[in-house]
């Protein structure tokens, strides 16, 4: 009989703890999907977060390390300057890098690490129960917005792509989002160019994913992917915001 | 012999050099030495001093309470440190820059228009090196011999064509007067 | 080997190198910075990593990437910063993972001043971060120390996999003296296999992690953990005792407040006072024993200090209060003078306390 799915090498056996209809599940998959197609699990070291990922130490098969909350650029660089023939990825949520951890990720980016960030946005704090994100929308309710994100005192989501495009040094930026088989192509597409690029030494890649957390949003999982498409991609568009390989091909 | 020497002026007059020279004469004599600058925003214009201690035995603390030899080459620092000085110590003075004579009787005082000296030579940077050479004449804490080596070592890789120039300010404080 | 002349800070760097530590990472505030200046000079000529971090948070961070991979790293800064790297530390603890840290006090609390202070001392032998952990803490008192023990600190932080920090002050940091360098300080080569050098498709996935979910786990870590401290606190105590042997007031000192407590030894001596000295230079784990055998036939303890009094609880601990124990301190980048310690001893000798 002809195997026609199988599970990821560079995933390991463990059960995931996610949340149903979370899709940190997807995320996960296309990331190891990556390290499988590009024959680089032996030589990956991978960077988990503070937050829901806090445990993909336990779900990539690779060398992990677990960094303090929005240290993992941090982290990575340390992991890239000791060894500059591995392929290092940290992999975090919006609190942790659009947060705490913001110097973090401008820094790496602006000295052009080379590095592959993959910056799961689902605009809400999971792990600790729902609270109000760098990245909730406007008027969004959370455990700590319980009246709706006020712009007026707590201010405006961060877009992080957008404000990174601002840096001269980063290579490669894009945002995607895993709310259906067609985002889902694409985000495939994006993970596996960021790794890419870091074999190929051109440097800092970030991928945006645009994710859904159903529990903290109060939503059933369709709900929730409906809510990506009608809510979020409206505030953070997809698309590429970097891609220096276009002015290389010139 | 255990030397406690508190060199003293403004940033930029060569006081933390001046000690260096000290310490490396001393090192290249097998003697026990420590230099200690005093540190952080006063070394950019203000008052700068720098203990250096030239001993035969293990040097202990590195800072300069009560000096044998006190050089100075500004009036502030005659000022505070004329009574730390040890009796019949020596205190050197700068006197192109500092007008007022030592008051204490238990000290030798040795004066030295080093400032104008240096300009006089040509070499108006190097008043710290002229009064160097008074003091290695007057006391000895150092010898004359090997100097050349000594600085060879305290100047950096790229100003060792100063060296000469350094030589002759140290060799006019020791004969000045002759 | 020749003697060369070297700036505390310079001999720290120097010895680094010369212990194989190949990357560092670091921020500048005085007064060390004379340490990341020298890296910024050397490291490119031997193909290391030296970069000026974005805060002390991410060069801590940096080390704790660096050790992950299983290289000797380090870090190093001034008392504000080094609280800054506190939550590193502990991580770096947590996992197991070693590096060195250099912590050239200077006066405080908050940005307190920039003149030597040794006012970090409850923070280095006592935790400073979060959780049950200790760190390898070693306080030079000289320039060749502060080469001597950054290769100690490196040796002994990967024997125990523990953090170390060197305590200095700014004056043995900013000091010169005389000191030799041989070429290569290493003692011993140490296995890793705990590294996250990527698996290679030969091994299970290593990792490196602080997070224990499952309460009995955590204990057990940490329990494991004391019992290697243990063993590091039996083998490796390091002190300097100085006239001890027939001393009836017994000086108790570290780093440039034990260079200053020599001279007062001298004169107390020349008085006819019998005055020494314990020098810690391990200050965790803290030499007890040497201050319990003290007890025994001294009038009491003078505790010299750069800070409002900290290592004297570790004095009265280690002699169970036997005997008195007196503070002679200055603080806010002060620094006691020969005197003022003279003048404690004086008053121990005396029967006053």
């Amino acid at each position: 009989m002809a195997v026609v799915f199988s599970k990821p090498k560079a995933l390991t056996d463990a059960p995931l703890h996610y949340c149903p209809g979370c899709t940190h599940g997807i995320i996960h998959r296309l990331v190891a999907e990556a390290i499988d197609d590009l024959d680089i699990l032996g030589k990956t070291v991978g960077v988990a977060p503070v937050g829901c990922a806090v445990m993909a130490y336990d779900y990539f098969s690779c060398d992990m390390v677990e960094a303090a909350h929005g240290r993992a650029p941090a982290v990575a660089t340390g992991l890239k300057r000791a060894m500059p023939d591995r392929i290092i990825f940290t992999y975090q949520g919006d609190g942790d890098l659009a947060s705490i951890g913001m110097a973090e990720t401008v820094h790496a980016a602006t000295r052009n690490e080379n590095i592959t960030v993959i910056f799961v946005n689902n605009a809400i704090y999971g792990m600790t129960g729902g609270q109000m994100a760098p990245t909730s929308l406007p008027g969004q309710v959370t455990q700590t917005s319980p009246y709706g994100r006020d712009v007026k005192t707590v201010g405006y989501p961060i877009k992080v792509c957008e404000l990174l495009s601002g840096l001269d040094a980063p290579y490669y930026i894009e945002r995607v989002a895993v709310n259906s088989v067609k985002n889902v192509t694409r985000a495939k597409k994006a993970i596996r160019r960021a790794f890419e690029n870091q074999i190929e030494g051109k440097g800092f890649s970030l991928i945006e994913v645009i994710s859904s957390c159903p529990t903290n949003w109060g939503m059933t999982p369709q709900k929730a992917l409906d809510w990506v498409e009608s809510d979020m991609i409206p505030y953070y568009p997809l698309g590429v915001y970097r891609d220096k390989s276009a002015k290389e091909a010139e | 012999m255990y030397t406690q020497i508190l060199i003293a002026g403004f940033g930029g007059q060569g006081i933390l050099f001046a000690g260096k020279v000290l310490a490396y004469k001393g090192l290249t004599e097998d003697r026990q030495i420590s230099w200690l600058p005093s540190y952080g925003p006063e070394m950019r214009g203000g008052t700068a001093n720098c203990s250096v201690i030239v001993s035969d035995t293990p040097v202990g603390s590195p800072i300069v309470h009560d000096p044998d030899i006190l050089i100075v080459m500004n009036l502030p620092s005659l000022d505070k440190y004329e009574n730390d000085v040890v009796k019949d110590g020596f205190i050197f003075v700068d006197s192109t820059l500092i007008e007022r004579k030592v008051e204490r009787q238990d000290v030798k005082a040795v004066y030295i228009p080093a400032t104008k000296m240096a300009r006089d030579l040509g070499i108006p940077t190097l008043a710290n090196m002229i009064i160097l050479g008074r003091v290695i004449r007057e006391t000895g804490v150092v010898s004359m011999d090997g100097l050349k080596d000594a600085l060879a070592k305290t100047v950096s890789a790229k100003h060792q064509d100063l060296i000469e120039a350094n030589l002759k300010a140290i060799e006019a404080g020791y004969n000045y007067g002759e | 080997m020749a003697k060369v002349l070297m700036k505390g800070n310079e001999a720290i760097a120097e010895a680094a190198i010369r212990s194989g530590c190949r990357h560092y990472f670091g921020y500048p505030i005085t007064p060390q910075t004379e340490i990341a200046a020298y890296m910024a000079k050397r490291m490119p000529k031997i193909g290391g990593t030296f970069l000026q971090a974005e805060s002390e948070i991410s060069a801590i961070n940096m080390v704790y990437g660096v050790s992950s991979a299983g290289l000797r790293v380090m870090t190093s800064s001034s008392s504000p910063g080094v609280s800054l790297k506190q939550e590193g530390i502990s991580y770096l603890a947590g996992c197991d993972l070693p590096a060195l840290i250099v912590n050239v006090q200077r006066g405080g609390p908050g940005l307190g001043g920039i003149q030597p202070s040794q006012s970090d001392y409850f923070q280095a032998t006592k935790g400073g971060g979060h959780g049950d952990y200790r760190l390898i803490v070693l306080a030079p008192a000289s320039v060749q120390e502060m080469a001597d023990l950054t290769a100690k600190a490196f040796d002994l932080a990967d024997k125990y996999r523990m953090p170390a920090m060197l305590l200095a002050d700014g004056t043995i940091g900013q000091m010169m003296e005389p000191v030799e360098l041989p070429e290569d300080m290493r003692t011993a080569v140490y296995e890793k296999p705990w590294a996250v050098t990527g698996t290679q498709g030969k091994r299970e996935h290593n990792i490196v992690n602080s997070l224990y979910l499952v309460p009995e786990q955590l204990e057990k870590k940490n329990i494991e953990r004391y019992e290697r401290y243990r063993l590091y606190e039996q083998n490796e105590v390091m002190v300097e005792e100085y006239m001890t042997e027939d001393a009836d007031v017994c000086v108790v000192a570290f780093g440039i407040a034990a260079r200053v407590s020599k001279n007062a030894i001298t004169a107390a001596r020349a008085k006819g006072i019998k005055a020494g000295l314990i020098r810690p230079i391990t200050l965790y784990p803290f030499p007890k024993e040497a201050i319990r055998k003290a007890a025994g036939h001294v009038k009491g303890f003078v505790s010299v200090e750069l800070s409002m009094g900290q290592m004297i609880d570790d004095i009265r601990l280690a002699e169970g209060c036997a005997k008195p124990v007196t503070l002679c301190n200055r603080v806010g980048g002060m620094i006691p003078s020969p005197d003022e310690v003279l003048k404690a001893i004086e008053k121990m000798e005396g029967g006053e306390f």
